[in-house]
C-alpha cells in the first residue's frame, strides 16, 4: 500500500502547502517504514527519529501562521554518513570514526536545514566512500530493496536503498567516481552528480578532493532540481565552490527534447554490458528520438583510459587526505609505546581492507621513482578526457550511456576481486575526471526484475539541460518503480 | 607485465600496520590493479599538460574578517586523550638523561 513516504518531494510539498498533510504525519510515515524494513535493508547507521519529529512539529506550527515555504520544507531527508552533522555521530562507515561527533555542520546540510528539511538519519556507505557495492562498510552491507540478496550499489548504497524503500523521501550522497549514479541505477531511483564545485564540500569528509561531489537521490528528476537549487552556490568555506549564478533549475524542466542534440556513446555498449541493460538504454534513446531529439553517435576516445587514471588519481588523493587519521585529535586510538607506533597501530586497526588497499595504492603511485609513470601520467589522461568532452559538447547537448554495465549483483559476488568491482564504475568515472554534471534515470527492469539506469551527461554548469532531457525521458517512460519488498509492507 | 611492489616499504610510508596475510593479499591485488593502471602510460604524450582539477580556480580570496570559531572544549571533545586544553599523545622524542 502506498503511504505518504512513497510520494515524490514535489507532490508532498504541494500537500503540505495546501494543508492536506502535515509534516509530522509524513515524518511518522517514513519512520514507520524504517522500523518495519530496515532490519532487513540496513540502510541507516544512525536514525534520528526524535530530531525528525521535533523538526516536523516545528514546521507544522510555522506553516499554521501562513508563512511561505521552500520546496524542501517539512520533507524527510537522509544524509550519507560522510557529511558532517553537528552533534550527530558521523562515521564514514569506518571503525576509525565510529564514535566521532562533529562540532560543525556540512554546508550542504546547513542550507537544506535552513530551508526546513527534516533529517531522518545518517545512511550506511562504503568506508570513506570507497566502493561500488556498500560491502566495504565497517558496519555491514546494505541490502538492495529490489532483492535483498543483492547489493544496492555504492558507495552511497544506504541513501539509495532508503529512498527506494520509502524510509526517506530523498537523500544526499557523494559521487567521486559514480557513488551516487551507480547505486541510483541499481536501486531504481534518480541520482544526480552536479558539476564539480556546484555544491560546497565544506563538511564533506574528504576522499579525493579533485573529484568529490555532493549529489542527490530522489524519486523524480524535478526533485533533484529542487534539492540542487537549495544547495548550489558559492561558499567561502570551500575555495573550490563555484561563484557561478544559480539558475532556477525547475524552470523549463518540462520543455521537452525537441531539437535537443543527443549523442550516444557508442563505446558504452560493448563487452561487459549486460544485454538487458544495453537493450533498455537503447529503448530509452529511441524514446528520446521519438520525442524529437536529434540523436547521433558520439565518442569519448580516451574514456577507455579513464578507469586507469581514476584508480591512480583517487587513491593518491585519498592517501593524502586520510593521513589525518592518526589517533591524535579525533577518532580511534590504539596505544603504542610512542606516537609513531600509535599511528601505525591505529590505522592498522581502524581502516578496513579496501581503504588500506587504496591508501597503499596511492602511496605507491606518489612515491619517489613512480610518481611520473603513474600519478603524472594519470593527470595527463585527465587533460585528454577534458578535451574529449569539449569536442563532444560542440556537437551534442547531452551524452547518453548506461549508468552501470550491470544490474544489482549478489552480495559477495565481487568482494574478493577488486578489479572486477572497479569495472562497475567504467561509465560513471569520466564525468568525475571531467567535472561535468551527470544524472542516472531509471529506464526499465531486467529479466530478473532489477532496475536499469540510463546516464545523461551535459557540459559543465548545464544542469538545466540535463534536467530537461531527463525529465522528458522520465515522463515518457512513466515507470512506476516499486520494489517488491514494499508490496508486503 | 606484473608489477613488483615492496609492500613493507609502502606500508611504512603510509603508516599502516599490516598483518602478514594482509601483505600477501595486498601484494597480489595491487599488482593486478597497477598492471591495469599502467595503461595511462600508453596515451599521454610529453606535449600533454597535466590537469590537477577539472575546473581550476586560482587565488581564491575572501575578506580576512574574524568569525566565530570552535571553543577549546568543542575542539577537544573528540580527542582520545587531552589535558590542559591540549591533545595528549605518547612521547614523541627521547628525553635527555
Amino acid at each position: 500500500m502506498t503511504e505518504l513516504c512513497d510520494r515524490s518531494g514535489s507532490q508532498l510539498s504541494e500537500g503540505l502547502r495546501d494543508g492536506e498533510i502535515t509534516a509530522v504525519a509524513l515524518a511518522e510515515s517514513a519512520i514507520a517504514r524504517r522500523e518495519d524494513l530496515d532490519g532487513r535493508v540496513a540502510a541507516f547507521l544512525t536514525p534520528t527519529p526524535e530530531v525528525a519529529l521535533e523538526r516536523a512539529a516545528a514546521f507544522d506550527t510555522y506553516l499554521a501562521t501562513g508563512a511561505p515555504q521552500t520546496g524542501v520544507a517539512g520533507i524527510p531527508l537522509a544524509l550519507k554518513d560522510v557529511l558532517a552533522t553537528k552533534g550527530i555521530r558521523t562515521t564514514c562507515g569506518s571503525k576509525i570514526l565510529e564514535t566521532y561527533v562533529p562540532p560543525y555542520d556540512a554546508t550542504a546540510w546547513t542550507r537544506l536545514s535552513g530551508a526546513g528539511s527534516v533529517l531522518v538519519g545518517k545512511t550506511n556507505c562504503d568506508e570513506f566512500a570507497m566502493g561500488s557495492s556498500n560491502e566495504n562498510s565497517a558496519f555491514g552491507p546494505v541490502h538492495n530493496p529490489w532483492d535483498l540478496d543483492t547489493v544496492p550499489g555504492g558507495s552511497s548504497g544506504g541513501s539509495a536503498a532508503a529512498v527506494a524503500s520509502g524510509m526517506t523521501v530523498w537523500a544526499l550522497g557523494t559521487d567521486t567516481g559514480g557513488s551516487v549514479r551507480q547505486p541510483a541505477s541499481l536501486s531504481g531511483v534518480v541520482g544526480l552528480k552536479p558539476t564539480y564545485g556546484r555544491i560546497s564540500r565544506y563538511g564533506l569528509i574528504a576522499f579525493a578532493s579533485s573529484l568529490d561531489t555532493v549529489g542527490t537521490f530522489t524519486r523524480s528528476v524535478r526533485d533533484a532540481a529542487t534539492l540542487l537549487g537549495v544547495m548550489a552556490g558559492k561558499d567561502h568555506r570551500d575555495a573550490t565552490s563555484l561563484d557561478a549564478e544559480v539558475p532556477d533549475y525547475a524552470h523549463g524542466i518540462d520543455g521537452g527534447v525537441a531539437g535537443l542534440r543527443v549523442g550516444v556513446l557508442a563505446e558504452a555498449f560493448g563487452e561487459g554490458v549486460e544485454p538487458d541493460v544495453a537493450a533498455s538504454v537503447r529503448a530509452g534513446i529511441d524514446r528520446l528520438a521519438a520525442l524529437g531529439a536529434e540523436v547521433g553517435e558520439a565518442t569519448l576516445p580516451h574514456a577507455e583510459y579513464a578507469l586507469s587514471a581514476y584508480y591512480l588519481i583517487a587513491p593518491s588523493e585519498a592517501s593524502s587526505n586520510l593521513a589525518r587519521y592518526d589517533g591524535v585529535r579525533y577518532g580511534l586510538r590504539v596505544e603504542g609505546d610512542d606516537s609513531i607506533e600509535m599511528m601505525f597501530r591505529t590505522r592498522g586497526a581502524g581502516f578496513g581492507p579496501e581503504v588500506k588497499r587504496r591508501i597503499m595504492l596511492g602511496t605507491y603511485a606518489l612515491s619517489a621513482g613512480y610518481y611520473e609513470a603513474y600519478y603524472g601520467q594519470a593527470q595527463k589522461v585527465r587533460t585528454l578526457i577534458l578535451r574529449d568532452y569539449a569536442e563532444a559538447f560542440e556537437r551534442f547537448d547531452v551524452l547518453v550511456s548506461p549508468t552501470s554495465p550491470t544490474t544489482a549483483f549478489p552480495i559477495g559476488a565481487k568482494a574478493d576481486d577488486p578489479m572486477a568491482m572497479y569495472l562497475n564504475d567504467i561509465f560513471t568515472i569520466p564525468a568525475n575526471l571531467g567535472g561535468v554534471p551527470a544524472i542516472s534515470v531509471p529506464c526499465g527492469l531486467d529479466a530478473n526484475g532489477l532496475p536499469i539506469g540510463l546516464q545523461l551527461t551535459a557540459k559543465a554548469l548545464d544542469e538545466v539541460t540535463l534536467f530537461r532531457a531527463a525529465a522528458a525521458l522520465e515522463s515518457d517512460l512513466g515507470l512506476d518503480l516499486r520494489p517488491p519488498l514494499l508490496a508486503a509492507a | 607485465m606484473p608489477v613488483e611492489i615492496d609492500i613493507d616499504h609502502v606500508a611504512k610510508l603510509a603508516r599502516v600496520q599490516l598483518t602478514d596475510d594482509e601483505k600477501a593479499t595486498m601484494r597480489d591485488q595491487l599488482a593486478v590493479i597497477l598492471e591495469h593502471a599502467a595503461k595511462v602510460g600508453e596515451v599521454a604524450a610529453d606535449d600533454v599538460a597535466p590537469t590537477a582539477s577539472p575546473i581550476p580556480q586560482v587565488n581564491v580570496f575572501r575578506e580576512d574578517s574574524p568569525e566565530p570559531s570552535l571553543s577549546h572544549d568543542a575542539a577537544l571533545a573528540n580527542a582520545p586523550a587531552s589535558a590542559d586544553d591540549r591533545f595528549l599523545v605518547p612521547k614523541i622524542a627521547e628525553t635527555g638523561s
